[in-house]
């Protein structure tokens, strides 16, 4: 489904006029019956969500800015910027540098109502920065830096600075089956599905809407 | 973005999913769902103008009233919605605060009722958003100094009420500071005038040539030097008037050290001082040219003007104030002035026979000429020179025309406000006159039915009926009400005129000690038994919730004495200044209270008779509600309906 936009910016010709347009684009979601479909929320849910998305964002796109801005809202104490910047490609699926209503409700009907394989999936999909298939000790260690920052200073107890490697260490010791030092998909999958704590904690954020 | 913030919530939380396989430990289980997250919409109906929205978009923030429960108190059940008796046009700014999560600030209405709306809704005035944050603040900040000028000039006004116990000092003070509030005052501040403008005069006058009549030299003196005793005469007198003026500011001021600080006073100073300076300086040659010099800081007394014409001071001011444009227009005056000097000196510095002798001698042809006066004393006479001269002069106008439209700005301000200031203070009389009639209108009404003997409870119907007819329900319960009062206090409303005449009376009586008054006049003039009474009633009311001061030694023996008045004889009622209704009230007075006041009796201030003293002139500033004292039977202990207006 190709969204709508009432003006488009060019990639290569760049004038004052595609500078004008930049500033202006609009973008409409599909019919709310297609969400529905794809998605696996009710259409109240998604009139509910619709509205606060465009009050927050009249434009109907979210970019990375906005995204950074909003969880650094949540996050106050610490710096969420880079967790925040791999969120954002996580949720740009299309990778055009902007999250659209779609994309949104795409991320959220697979995190809020997806099933376990789907929200593994997600997850993975998330810590594999390149998108190549597999996650290595670098990414999950960027990952977890990220996760870290967001506490901020002030934590206790306080924050060791070998603390993410340590943890990295943890998580590919118990992710990593043939030690080969990457965490494939399937290999991911499997060990989460093998671990109680991870399983039970899939249900937490069902009922966010 | 607290609005956006609710918004983005499930998403921040969804997206913590991304957390879960790194979680060492067990996470903790989600908070319990809410009811229903079903959306509906709500009716506002503000004074007749129905605004609808969504719930969620009030609980944005619930710390607000229609954020929270506070408005379930505006619900009306019958017709299903919130009503607020409100500005309809304010309420479309608030609405849209919560839309919206900026406040913005309607420009076409008043600050104040602004604020107030936002009060009322539990919004703070810092949540205006950027765009008129500016213009908000800018607007309060002009009202709150607006305000606080109104305050001011009605604290510092020429009230005519100066306290009677002033002293000398103040008087004189004031005298000098407000010289239209006395006769005195103000033929004194003419004939400082007066002779400010003689001396000023005569030295003028003493520098014109003289032609004199006697000796036919061809010398023209000026007059001074053929009349020099008049002229010291004069100026022997007027320094006097000036040096007696000071001193005499000097005694009466409140404030001795900033009064020395202050500009007058340091004009007067260097008026008058040369004239000492001569005296005391001996006539030798060698001193008698800087004694010449002295007698130019005489032509400063001309500055004494601007005590009398507040345009001057104004003007001072406005120099004062536009000190930095000023500063900016000099420094920039000096660098060009040098740049031109320079550029001019050297390129004449050929021709022989050239003004421009060196670098400052140029000044002086670079001043004439950017100030366009062109005198011609000193003329370039090459090409150069030509050049350079013309664009020295054109750009003289600029550099000189540009500071000057902000000194006139800042002057026509600070003139304007001045006017504003002297029309309010001149319209602050008959405004608080007006405030001051309509608080006495509601005490007059009751003052007005008590004397129709609208109190009777005995009066028969038809009496009653005629009297009191006309008054509204609202009449009649603030009637009912200031009735009560007086039954509290034992006190009654009673108007000025009663309440000075009573006034007098007592101070007359009041330097007494308590004790004496009260054992030796039993039913001596009433007025002295009664003005202690009353007093300490009224005292008791008022210092109860303070009692500092320990029971008096006299107080219990007071009490028996004035337990023992309680079966005393027959009143002396002043009765000329009460109307009927004190026999009614002596009935309506119950032997409770009797009880009720002894016991609360135990915090009987120390009253020394100049405390007494002090609290009746104090009263005598309220304008409206007078206390009347009646000493009326039982809670005050005493039986006699004996009435005298006195605080």
């Amino acid at each position: 489904c190709v969204p709508r936009r009432i003006m488009t910016a060019s990639a290569e010709s760049y004038s004052v006029e595609d500078e004008l347009e930049m500033a202006t684009v609009r973008h409409r979601p599909e019919a709310l019956e297609l969400l529905e479909a794809q998605s696996k929320f009710t259409k109240k849910e998604l009139q509910i969500l619709y509205r606060g998305f465009k009050n927050e964002c009249p434009s109907g796109v979210v970019n990375e800015e906005t995204f950074k801005e909003i969880y650094s809202q949540f996050f106050p104490q610490g710096d969420s910027t880079t967790y925040a910047h791999f969120l954002f490609n996580a949720f740009d699926t299309d990778h055009n540098g902007a999250v659209s209503f779609e994309d949104f409700i795409k991320g959220l009907s697979i995190l809020l109502r997806g099933t376990v394989q789907e929200k593994l999936n997600w997850a993975f999909n998330l810590y594999d920065i390149n998108k190549d298939g597999y996650i290595t000790k670098e990414e999950m260690l960027d990952i977890m830096k990220a996760i870290y920052d967001m506490m901020g200073k002030c934590t206790y107890p306080v924050l060791k600075e070998d603390a993410p490697r340590q943890h990295v260490e943890t998580f590919f010791q118990k992710m990593d089956k043939n030690k080969d030092g990457v965490v494939t998909i399937d290999e991911f999958i499997e060990s989460c599905q093998k671990d109680e704590n991870i399983m039970r904690s899939m249900q937490l954020f069902e009922n966010v809407i | 973005m607290a609005a956006g913030l609710a918004t983005w919530l499930p998403f921040a939380r969804a997206a913590a999913v991304g957390w879960l396989p790194l979680a060492q430990q067990p996470l903790p289980p989600a908070p319990g769902v809410k009811a229903s997250r079903g959306d509906e919409v709500l009716v506002v109906n503000v004074s007749g103008r129905r605004f609808e929205t969504w719930k969620n978009t009030l609980d944005r923030y619930p710390d607000t009233l229609l954020g929270s429960s506070e408005k379930e108190f505006f619900y009306d059940a019958d017709s299903g919605e919130y009503f607020f008796d409100r500005d309809p046009d304010m309420f479309r700014h608030v609405l849209n605060f919560y839309r919206t999560g900026r406040l913005h600030c309607p420009r076409q209405e008043c600050i104040q009722a602004f604020d107030e709306e936002l009060a009322f809704y539990g919004l703070v005035p810092e949540l205006v958003g950027d765009c008129c944050l500016e213009e908000y603040r800018d607007r309060k900040k002009e009202n709150a100094e607006r305000l606080a000028e109104d305050e001011e000039a009605e604290q510092t006004g020429d009230g005519p009420a100066l306290p009677a116990g002033s002293s000398l000092r103040q008087r004189l003070w004031r005298a000098f500071e407000n010289p239209h509030t006395s006769t005195a005052a103000l033929v004194f501040y003419y004939v400082t005038g007066f002779f400010i403008a003689v001396s000023v005069i005569a030295n003028v006058v003493e520098t014109i040539p003289c032609r004199g009549s006697a000796r036919r030299s061809s010398r023209e003196q000026p007059c001074g030097e053929r009349f020099p005793q008049a002229f010291f005469c004069m100026d022997t007198a007027c320094v006097l008037i000036f040096t007696g003026e000071y001193l005499l500011r000097l005694f009466a001021a409140p404030s001795r050290c900033r009064f020395l600080r202050s500009v007058m006073s340091l004009i007067d100073v260097v008026a008058i001082l040369p004239y000492y300076i001569g005296l005391l300086v001996p006539k030798n040659d060698d001193v008698s040219g800087a004694f010449v010099t002295l007698r130019v800081f005489r032509v400063f007394r001309i500055f004494k003007f601007s005590r009398h014409s507040q345009g001057l001071r104004i003007l001072g001011y406005t120099l004062k104030s536009c000190a930095s444009e000023l500063g900016f227009l000099l420094f920039s005056l000096t660098m060009a002035i040098i740049i031109f000097a320079t550029v001019m000196f050297y390129a004449e510095k050929g021709t022989n026979k050239t003004n421009f002798t060196s670098i400052p001698a140029a000044f002086w042809y670079t001043i004439v000429t950017m100030t366009t006066l062109g005198y011609g004393d000193m003329v370039p006479s090459t090409i150069a020179g030509k050049i350079f001269g013309s664009i020295c002069s054109l750009s003289g106008v600029l550099v000189i025309a540009l500071p000057v439209p902000v000194i006139v700005s800042n002057f026509s301000r600070i003139y304007h406000q001045n006017q504003r200031a002297d029309k309010r203070r001149a319209q602050q009389k008959v405004r608080l006159a007006r405030i001051r009639l309509a608080k006495s209108g509601t005490t007059n009404a009751f003052l007005q039915y008590k004397q129709n003997g609208g109190l009777e409870d005995s009066g028969s119907g038809e009496e009653q009926a005629l009297c009191v007819r006309n008054r509204s329900a609202f009449e009649q319960q603030h009637h009912h009400l200031l009735h009560c009062l007086e039954k509290t206090t034992c006190h009654e409303f009673t108007d000025e005129l009663t309440f000075s005449e009573a006034l007098g009376a007592v101070s007359l009586g009041g330097r007494t000690s308590r004790s004496t008054s009260v054992s030796s006049q039993p039913t001596g003039p009433g007025s002295l038994l009664s003005s202690c009474c009353p007093r300490r009633a009224k005292r008791r009311a008022i210092r109860l919730a303070n009692s500092t001061a320990s029971v008096s030694r006299g107080s219990m023996q007071e009490l028996d004495m004035l337990a023992g008045l309680h079966r005393s004889p027959a009143p002396q009622s002043r009765s000329s200044l009460n109307a009927k209704p004190h026999d009614s009230l002596d009935r309506n007075c119950d032997s409770r209270d009797f009880v009720a006041a002894i016991i609360s009796i135990p915090t009987p201030p120390a009253n020394t008779p100049d405390e007494s003293q002090l609290s009746s002139p104090g009263g005598g500033g309220r304008a409206s509600s007078t206390l009347r004292n009646s000493s009326l039977g039982t809670p005050c202990l005493f039986p006699e309906t004996v009435k005298i207006s006195s605080l």
